[in-house]
């Protein structure tokens, strides 16, 4: 068990290379560039393919081939050019093709800047690009947890054939800490689906272009049930100090980091709260939070937006409890000392009167 | 008995062509079989097929296939021959998946010199859409997009994409050609076998352009199509070798 101390972006990079990710394409943009960087030097030495793109639509392109020829792929990016990678995305949906694609936030609309933010969940979690498809979503709050995830989210992609995108944000991917990697996969199962020339048997071919529509509602309910499958196994979901808590945070990656603090701050003045943190964003914990809202009549969403991930809350909640949101958008990070205050005023402000 | 002709392996049976009549798009797509077969690619070919026309590609080859969003096509490609470089990869796109939307694909998979063959088909407007105007529509011809004709001063000029990655150093074998009449054909057929040849001896990248009737956008009979490519169209776009660098170590 080798410790080492490295950077978010890196530790993205390392885990999938250790996950047997042979391919990477991508498009320099702040605050990943050191992710891109990292493939550049280690992906050959491991006999990968490193190909810097003409842009991110390229890139995820790159992707699609490398995926479709069996390759285990991955594409990274930060909030524009994840835009730029939502068509792509959708075809890898529609062809049932894995992938990993790491976003790390920043601050938007449009260029916005390259400070940490989380206002992409609406597009991470809804799908993003067109049609109707979903795609897991991992949120990590460590770089521990990036090495874990990333490794995880190969292995997520591979088995439901499908892209999976990890959301991080700028402060996770510039940030070091110690890192435990998971031991490089040896075999990587072969991927039956997957082109490589016809050979001695028939020919297959992935279109997405459907243009029966019956045909086309039958591969929509085909990829519906897979989701399926998805929401009932692979919700992944933390907490903490949640046995006596009155006042529950929920939120999630660097903002969740923030939540603990405040929540051990708050807890020295005698606030019993606790916090729910999703790792799954899509599919979403609902289950945890239905059961806390038997007991728990407050929640505070904590988010680096303007207000996202508080709609899932409230959707979960089903009009149980009260859901209070205090969000920093445009890549300001909260302090602890600020959700500590929000989560004093909430508990003073309504358990303790009784309501 | 001498055979002169048979079915191509690499081509499916028992399927009806959704290509207009006299579209060059079915001619194109014998002759890419017939390769398949002649040059023993087919085992270990993947085309990646366009939005356009071609669209539904697989229906008729019977090799492996993959769709590609409009104009990605050359990325998808360098995506699936840089990770298996032992395929045959080739791409088969119109002039608005290749020279409009994927433009940047086009001019950067060329620069890169990736080991790829891609297939050009210029029919100088946006079949499958209903005959929009294309990068390479000619000055004063009408579309639905342009009914006065193409008039420079507000829609430019024909882009000659051939031309600009036929200049490139990763670009070993570039050639224009046109589905015009049976030499034309020939001349097709020989082009596209080049290119071919190009992959399998590792070379780098090849694009043949292939001027190539839309009878049914240009409002024209085929015959008259035929004409119409010899006549007009390659005076704007003339048929020859761009460039050919497969002495030259490219
Ligand atoms: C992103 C996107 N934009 C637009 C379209 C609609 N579209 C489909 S094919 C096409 C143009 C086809 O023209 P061309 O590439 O010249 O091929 P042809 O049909 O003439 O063979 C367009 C605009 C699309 N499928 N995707
Ligand atoms: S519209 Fe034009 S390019 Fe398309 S199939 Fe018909 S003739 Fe061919």
């Amino acid at each position: 068990m080798n410790k080492v101390f490295i950077s978010g972006n890196h530790a993205f990079g390392e885990a999938a290379i250790r996950a047997g990710c042979r391919s990477y394409f991508g498009y320099p943009i702040t605050p990943q560039n050191e992710l891109g960087e990292y493939m550049a030097e280690n992906l050959p030495k491991a006999g990968g393919v490193f190909v810097q793109s003409e842009s991110e639509t390229a890139a995820i392109n790159m992707v699609i081939g490398a995926s479709a020829a069996g390759a285990r792929a991955m594409t990274s990016s930060s909030s524009p050019g994840i835009s730029l990678k939502q068509e792509g995305i959708s075809f890898l949906a529609g062809f049932q093709l894995p992938a990993v694609i790491v976003n790390v936030m920043r601050g938007g609309p449009g260029l916005g800047n390259i400070a940490p933010a989380q206002g992409d969940y609406f597009q991470a979690t809804r799908g993003g690009g067109h049609g109707d498809y979903r795609t897991p979503v991992l949120a990590p709050a460590s770089v521990q947890e990036v090495a874990d995830l990333t490794f995880d989210a190969f292995d997520l992609a591979d088995r439901y054939r499908t892209p999976v995108m990890i959301l991080g944000d700028g402060m996770l991917g510039q940030m070091k800490e110690p890192v435990v990697f998971p031991e490089p996969i040896k075999n990587i199962p072969e991927k039956e689906w997957s082109l490589k020339g016809r050979g001695n048997g028939p020919s297959r071919y992935m279109a997405s272009l459907i243009l029966d529509t019956m045909e086309m509602e039958r591969h929509n309910w085909e990829l519906v049930r897979k989701y399926q499958e998805i929401t009932k196994r692979e919700v992944r979901y933390e907490t903490y100090m949640l046995d006596d808590a009155k006042v529950v945070a929920v939120a999630y990656g660097t903002t969740a980091r923030i939540a603990k603090a405040a929540i051990k701050r708050v807890r020295k003045e005698g606030v019993p709260a606790g916090l729910v943190r999703p790792i799954t964003l899509w599919p979403f914990p609902k289950k945890i939070l239905q059961e806390l809202a038997q007991r728990v009549s407050q929640f505070v969403v904590f988010e680096m937006s303007a207000g996202q991930m508080v709609e899932d809350v409230l959707l979960s909640l089903e009009g149980r409890g009260n859901v209070h949101f205090h969000g920093r958008p445009g890549g300001v990070v909260p302090t602890p000392l600020e959700f500590a205050r929000i989560l004093y005023r909430e508990y003073q402000r309504t358990v303790k009167s009784g309501s | 008995m001498k055979i002169l002709n048979k079915w191509p392996k690499y081509y499916k049976k028992d399927v009806v062509t959704h290509y207009c009549p006299g579209c060059g798009h079915g001619i194109v797509h014998r002759i890419v079989a017939e390769l398949l077969e002649e040059m023993d690619l087919g085992k270990r070919a993947i085309c990646v097929n366009p939005a356009g026309c071609a669209v539904l590609a697989y229906k008729y080859f019977d090799i492996d296939v993959i769709e590609s969003a409009h104009g990605r096509g050359t990325a998808i490609a360098t995506g699936a021959k840089r990770v298996r470089p032992d395929l045959f990869v080739f791409t088969y796109q119109g002039d608005g998946d290749l020279s409009a939307i994927g433009t940047a694909e086009t001019i950067h998979s060329a620069n890169r010199g990736e080991h790829i063959s891609v297939i050009f088909i210029n029919n100088a407007v946006y079949g499958m859409t209903g005959g929009q105007m294309a990068p390479t529509t000619l000055i004063g011809q009408k579309t639905t997009t342009c009914p006065a004709g193409r008039d420079p001063k507000f829609q430019g000029y024909p882009l000659h994409i051939t031309d600009v990655v036929a200049n490139f150093p990763g670009v070993v074998y570039a050639e224009r050609v046109a589905v015009n009449g049976p030499a034309g054909i020939q001349k097709t057929k020989k082009a596209i076998q080049t290119a071919f040849q190009c992959q399998v001896d590792e070379l780098g990248y090849s694009i043949i352009e292939v001027l190539s009737p839309c009878p049914t956008n240009w409002k024209k009979t085929p015959a008259d199509s035929f004409k119409w490519i010899t006549e007009t169209m390659s005076k704007e776009f003339p048929i020859g070798v761009l460039t050919d660098k497969r002495g030259s170590g490219a």
